[in-house]
């Protein structure tokens, strides 16, 4: 596991599931678990844009990228290469 | 035939009821609940002008007679005219006593208009009284599954913005005006405590099921007639009830944001007779082809709106969740 998914796992542990284990992979999807609802979706886009200093888009709101661990972690990598920072 | 069984097929008749029938019964269960369990002697009833509000008190009155319901109209800076002018009509019909409380000076000393534009002014710093606005979420049915709020700003001079809305303003906004249905419950506590009355709230099952409402707002009451009639069917017993054609034909409101705002816009889904089927679908395990089929959307739309209505039931869960003792009181020791 690299460090980005264990931050991020961290995060959603902390602020999701509240420290309470509840066991998923990184590929299974948060919304399907429950893990995350829709005010939950907003304060990921907030974690994200205060954390790793890049605007989530209004096309960027799409499963593929905010729906897992593995999905968290290339969706940032992709926007680390190619930045779009917040004005 | 299915193995000698008839395969009943959904169909919006369904949600069909027989209006005497039901108004005899929740009108028996309102006297019942408020004189003997309750041990009150009337009811207030918050009224807005809407088609619950307007059901409720035309059943309480049904149940209690009109010298033993007190009607509140409520206004504060962003609700309608319409509101009112309904609201009155529907009283002077009933023949109840009501009161004009203006819960805007209230609203203003707590902070409600003043935190609110502080927090839209974050998001579009040109944000004043002068502008109207609401909150929208997108279609249930757009290209992401991930529906966020946002806010429609319209200025003075007929410009409008749309802007998504972040997390602390979203949540700023929602918990300063989420101060109007606490202040109007407080007020309506106020009149039947002096009355020694009970407060009837006015949910229907889309609203009470689904969590659209404020906890300790709109969602406090001693009793709720008709939280577990589906929308359509308020509608079959307002017609019953001889309330008000203009009330009839008014489009459901969230009567809280300066813009004009359906209550699909904030918050369902649909319009209320394609989610009331869904609910009911929902409720009966019917197949989504077969709700699709009666309402003309698709499969794969249905299944998205049951999806939809499992996630909002949960989320309700924390809104109809009684304060959590540490031991009942049974078992109490003291």
């Amino acid at each position: 596991m690299n460090d980005l998914a264990t931050q991020l796992r961290q995060y959603v542990n902390e602020n999701f599931l509240f420290g309470v284990e509840t066991k998923y992979s990184d590929d299974d999807s948060f919304m399907e678990n429950s893990i995350v609802d829709s005010t939950g979706v907003l304060e990921l886009i907030a974690h994200l844009e205060g954390s790793y200093g890049f605007k989530v888009r209004d096309e960027d709101l799409v499963p593929e990228n905010l729906d897992s661990i593995n999905g968290l972690v290339q969706f940032i990598g992709r926007r680390r290469e190619q930045p779009a920072v917040i004005s | 035939m299915n193995g000698g069984f008839v395969t009943r097929v959904f169909s919006l008749d369904d949600l069909t009821l027989d209006a005497a029938d039901e108004a005899d019964r929740i009108v028996a269960a309102i006297r019942s609940q408020v004189l003997r369990q309750l041990r009150r002697k009337g009811v207030v009833v918050g009224l807005s002008g809407g088609i619950d509000s307007s059901v409720t008190a035309a059943l309480c009155v049904q149940a209690l007679g009109a010298d033993r319901v007190f009607g509140i109209f409520m206004p504060e800076r962003d609700s309608s005219d319409d509101s009112l002018r309904l609201g009155r009509s529907l009283a002077q019909q009933l023949g109840i006593e009501t009161v004009v409380e203006n819960i805007a000076e209230t609203l203003s000393g707590a902070g409600c208009y003043a935190r609110r534009d502080s927090a839209l002014r974050q998001l579009y710093p040109a944000f004043g009284p002068e502008c109207r606005w609401k909150i929208v979420l997108p279609s249930l049915f757009g290209n992401s599954p991930y529906r966020v709020y946002w806010v429609v700003i319209r200025t003075t001079d007929g410009l409008e913005v749309r802007l998504r809305m972040p997390l602390d303003v979203y949540q700023e906004v929602v918990a300063a005006t989420n101060f109007k249905q606490r202040v109007r419950k407080m007020m309506e506590y106020y009149h039947a405590d002096r009355l020694r009355y009970a407060v009837a709230g006015t949910p229907n099952l889309l609203e009470y099921d689904q969590g659209f409402f404020v906890k300790l707002g709109d969602g406090a009451a001693d009793l709720k007639p008709i939280a577990h009639l589906y929308k359509t069917q308020v509608y079959q017993l307002a017609e019953y009830l001889c309330v008000p054609e203009a009330i009839r034909r008014r489009p459901p409101t969230t009567d809280t944001y300066s813009l004009e705002q359906s209550q699909e816009e904030f918050f369902f889904s649909l319009p209320y007779h394609q989610m009331d089927a869904c609910l009911y679908g929902r409720n009966h395990e019917i197949p989504a082809e077969q709700v699709a089929e009666a309402l003309g959307l698709t499969p794969d739309q249905v299944e998205r709106v049951y999806r939809d209505i499992d996630a909002k039931r949960k989320a309700a869960t924390y809104l109809h969740e009684r304060p959590l003792l540490v031991q009942d009181e049974s078992e109490s020791q003291w």
